[in-house]
């Protein structure tokens, strides 16, 4: 009963709430971040260097009033928001933290669920939330908002071949769907798959950043061209759905990211003799220090490259990136067969 | 008990949302019930323990194909009421006829097929498919199946060839 049901809720609402609070903070650090680069302080005003920021923004955002367009679509207008925050969150369910501790006198793995599809799950949960870009944009009934998800969804859709595509010479590497499978198998390798799979690497992040419609791919919320982007007509909590989503987004693909090719929640060099004193920090730690890189990555992006022009950025994703990775899995078929 | 009850409200879900689709008078709506409607259907290979399934259909159908509807029918102008159907070459009891034979078709075999109760062995066989969901396809699909496979792959390649030829005329 307490292993089947009580500790599995528990763990879900754990995770929720930490991604929630997580993706709020994101926000703060962005603004910090950009700020730094560009020798600015950032919010400075709510509680000590700003920390309380967060809290200011959720309390405005929801008193703030809820417009519909009297000529928008009102029911996929509401739904819009859901569709895109709900897979975001969802995603977290197989999402592995580290092995497993105990607690208590019990034994919890640090995932919600290990599923033998687990890779697959996220792509496919991903997929959906595409909808919410298209419809947030249809259902406006709004000439901007509707360009805007037009582009973004194209993008996503693009990308999105060349994303799977590169998984599957991850998985061949890995030789397993199940997130806690691949992390085992680095380290029964004794080698992250970021060095077996380089090429991967690069094609993951570039389409990461592309997938979560992040500088420098924000065609989306180009706002010389597109005024607010999908939604310019959304206010209120509605917008911060979408606003959190996009962030929990690039959490989700940041948290992947490290499990699939810098080991998860292994310790760096476990193979290096002199580096074992490392273990000490345990494992879950490890797993969101590397998440925390790969986001810091993002926002290192954003506030140093310039946007692309929309037919580059197609021009990328179908004549670089997909060819690219159709290469590089016809070069790790044929060395998995050779060796 | 459980998984009986979880059966007849999905079971339910898909029908009911297959009407939606095909009685809902917005275009746009209509796809977006077919979306619930494949969501449902995977719900139902879960069920019974096809993850794979259930996660390749998500993917395929209700994340990959059902977008690009969306895009046709929402970059068709349907803001017109729609036009009166009053074509003389249609004929709505054609149509009724037809799904009748089909139905009928899936009764006979369904009833004739040789579909029985499960056995213990089929039983044993589905707790190890929970496990190894993804090898025993991979397996099925590249030796029994194999012929099959490749037809259909080819079949793809021939309706992608056809449908850039009717798109772009000259290339």
């Amino acid at each position: 009963m307490i292993d089947t049901y009580l500790i599995p809720l528990i763990k879900v609402l754990f995770v929720l709430n930490a991604t929630l609070v997580g993706v709020t903070y994101m926000v703060l650090l962005e603004r910090k971040v950009i700020a730094w680069v560009q020798v600015r302080l950032g919010p400075m005003r709510v509680g000590p260097y700003g920390v309380l920021q967060p809290i200011a923004d959720a309390i405005k955002l929801i008193l703030k009033e809820d417009i519909t367009p009297t000529r928008a679509d009102k029911w996929v207008f509401t739904a819009a928001p859901i569709i895109v925050m709900v897979p975001a969150l969802i995603t977290f369910a197989v999402i592995p933290f580290g092995p497993s501790v105990n607690l208590f006198g019990r034994e919890i793995p640090l995932y919600i669920t290990d599923i033998n599809v687990g890779l697959l799950y996220i792509v496919s949960v991903a997929s959906i939330g595409v909808y919410g870009i298209i419809l947030g944009g249809w259902a406006s009934n709004s000439k901007f908002p509707l360009l805007a998800s037009l582009r973004a969804s194209a993008q996503l859709i693009s990308y999105e071949v060349a994303v799977t595509m590169t998984l599957v010479s991850l998985i061949m590497t890995a030789g397993s769907l199940s997130m806690v499978r691949i992390v085992e198998s680095q380290y029964e390798m004794n080698l992250w798959f970021i060095f077996v799979q380089p090429v991967a690497f690069v094609l993951f992040f570039i389409g990461g950043l592309a997938e979560t419609n992040r500088a420098p791919f924000d065609m989306a919320e180009a706002e010389q061209e597109l005024t607010g982007g999908f939604h310019t007509e959304y206010s209120g909590m509605r917008f911060a759905l979408f606003f959190l989503a996009e962030y929990a987004n690039m959490i989700v693909v940041s948290a992947v990211a490290t499990t699939l090719f810098l080991g998860g929640w292994l310790a760096p060099f476990p193979n290096v003799g002199w580096l074992n004193f490392l273990e000490f920090i345990p494992t879950w730690m490890w797993f969101l220090l590397k998440t925390f890189v790969f986001l810091y990555v993002f926002l290192w992006v954003r506030a140093t490259l310039p946007r692309y022009r929309y037919d580059q950025l197609m021009r990328l994703g179908w004549k670089v990136l997909i060819p690219v990775a159709i290469a590089n899995l016809i070069v790790t078929g044929i060395v998995k067969v050779i060796l | 008990m459980g998984e009986a009850i979880a059966f007849y409200v999905i079971a339910a879900l898909i029908l009911g949302f297959a009407v939606l689709v095909v009685s809902t008078k917005n275009t746009v709506h209509a796809v977006l019930f077919l979306v619930l409607n494949f969501l449902a259907v995977a719900a139902l290979y879960v069920l019974l323990t096809a993850q794979f399934l259930a996660v390749i259909q998500v993917l395929v159908y209700a994340g990959g194909i059902v977008v690009l509807y969306l895009f046709v029918v929402m970059l068709v102008n349907l803001k017109r009421p729609p036009e009166d159907h009053s074509a003389p070459q249609r004929h709505p009891w054609v149509g009724f006829a037809l799904s009748g034979v089909v139905l009928a078709q899936l009764a006979a075999i369904l009833l004739f097929g040789g579909f029985g109760a499960a056995t213990d062995s089929s039983v044993a066989q589905n707790s190890d498919l929970a496990l190894n969901n993804v090898e025993r396809i991979g397996m099925l699909l590249y030796t029994d199946y194999l012929i099959p496979f490749e037809v259909a792959s080819m079949l793809l390649l021939v309706a992608m060839v056809g449908a850039i030829i009717l798109a772009k005329r000259e290339l």
